[in-house]
């Protein structure tokens, strides 16, 4: 008899908690949130040194951003799947080397394949790891939250960091080399002399273009910091 | 003689913030008062002085390709530079602790105004870039000492410089949107812009 009662008692159990639809309301907010409204650079200010660096040109920064997406979701994966076998105080460590071991992953796969890119981008690809995003996600959304959740959380918020940094990178390109895609847009249409900025090529106007971007994006948003 | 032109070179003209956008985060982060602000820069400063001959050893004796054949010759076909980065953030990390467990013990003020910034110090980009730089321009260990040292120091008057601006900027009426991270951001653009002045200067 008891036997028995256990099944049903299962049974009612999962009756009770039926399974979350794999697009709910709760897990949209999740993806969409950081693309606009709690973005990781304009809001958040995290991975800002890796979105300035790699924005001269449109293809290198294409590249980033899906090295960047890629280990974003499957840290946060892995994290999410180990969180509670991780004990707190050598959380950050482990972070690192799981975080460590997909750059890897990704320089290596760059090497092999693509290896003009992968000397373009030189030292920051490594620099993925300190990227401030993959580890405030990891710590702030994967050690708590379950694996598929986690997932969500990871391609929102890679997407809205590639959004800016692809925008930053378009005007930079577009007045520092008069190009897009190393596609040169005003020879096309038949302005020759179109003057460079040599500014919009160095460090100083990814400052300017990415606070102007942050000034536009937060007065649309109404997001006011204190 | 070298050794003191990288470490000037670090300091001005190489700037880890203005020339190569590393230690953002925690640039744009702690700069809100001068005295954290120089807290994390002196922070900054020791830990990579320490972190980059750190790291030079371990790239020249254990992950360098060939670095193995003092153990013998059957090892001098080992190439471990796949494992770089592991290695390095590794060094990173336990510096990283031993820097906060001195300061707690120290001074307890300054850590707990330094708070969540200082195990992120691990992820300070500036750490991690200086030791990656190191490994591609080839220095010996007295280069990349003052290399290390240099950059932190760079490090530090970027940081301080930023913090003392916005002090001021505390009692201007900026507008809504622009204020905090946008404004610092084209503060930093005006600040890069007086440290390309140094670009001439030949060493």
């Amino acid at each position: 008899m008891s036997a028995e009662a256990i099944e049903v008692e299962e049974v009612k159990e999962l009756v009770a908690e039926p399974a979350e639809p794999l697009l709910s309301k709760r897990r949209k907010r999740i993806v969409q949130d950081p693309l606009n409204e709690d973005n990781p650079i304009t809001v958040q200010v995290l991975g800002i040194c890796s979105a300035l660096a790699v924005t001269v040109k449109m293809q290198p920064t294409l590249v980033m951003s899906i090295a960047v997406v890629f280990v974003i979701v499957f840290s946060n994966l892995i994290i999410s799947l180990l969180r509670n076998l991780i004990p707190n105080r050598v959380r950050i460590i482990v972070q690192l080397a799981i975080v460590a071991s997909l750059v890897t992953l990704v320089s290596e796969v760059l090497k092999a394949y693509s290896y003009d890119m992968y000397k373009v981008l030189g030292a920051y690809v490594g620099l993925i790891i300190t990227n401030c995003i993959v580890m405030g996600r990891l710590e702030a959304f994967a050690m708590g939250n379950k694996p598929y959740d986690s997932i969500l959380d990871g391609l929102g918020s890679g997407f809205g960091y590639a959004w800016i940094i692809l925008t930053v990178a378009f005007f930079r390109e577009l007045f520092g080399s008069g190009s897009i895609f190393d596609f040169k847009i005003f020879e096309a249409i038949g302005w020759t002399s179109f003057p460079t900025n040599g500014l919009m090529v160095d460090s100083i106007g990814a400052f300017m273009i990415l606070g102007i971007l942050i000034w536009i994006q937060r007065t649309r948003n109404g997001y006011v910091e204190h | 003689m070298d050794a003191i032109n990288i470490a000037i070179k670090g300091i001005f003209i190489d700037n880890m913030v203005f020339a190569y956008f590393l230690g953002m985060c925690s640039f744009l982060a702690v700069s809100k008062k001068v005295t954290t602000a120089f807290g994390l820069g002196m922070a900054v400063i020791f830990v990579l002085t320490i972190t980059v001959p750190a790291n030079w050893l371990l790239q020249e004796f254990i992950l360098k390709e060939g670095a193995l054949s003092w153990l013998g010759a059957s090892f001098e076909t080992i190439d471990l530079t796949f494992l770089q980065f592991i290695i390095f953030i590794a060094v990173i990390a336990a510096m990283v602790q031993l820097v906060e467990m001195v300061i707690e013990k120290v001074s307890p003020s300054l850590y707990g105004s330094l708070g969540i910034f200082l195990p992120l110090i691990a992820v300070n980009c500036a750490i991690l870039g200086s030791s990656l730089f190191m490994v591609q321009r080839d220095y010996t260990i007295v280069e990349a000492t003052a290399y290390g040292f240099g950059s932190g120091t760079g490090f530090f008057l970027a940081i301080v410089a930023l913090a003392a601006i916005r002090e001021k900027l505390k009692y201007s009426s900026v507008p809504n949107g622009l204020k905090g991270l946008g404004l610092t951001m084209l503060i930093t653009g005006l600040m890069g812009l007086a440290f390309k002045s140094f670009i001439g200067i030949a060493l």
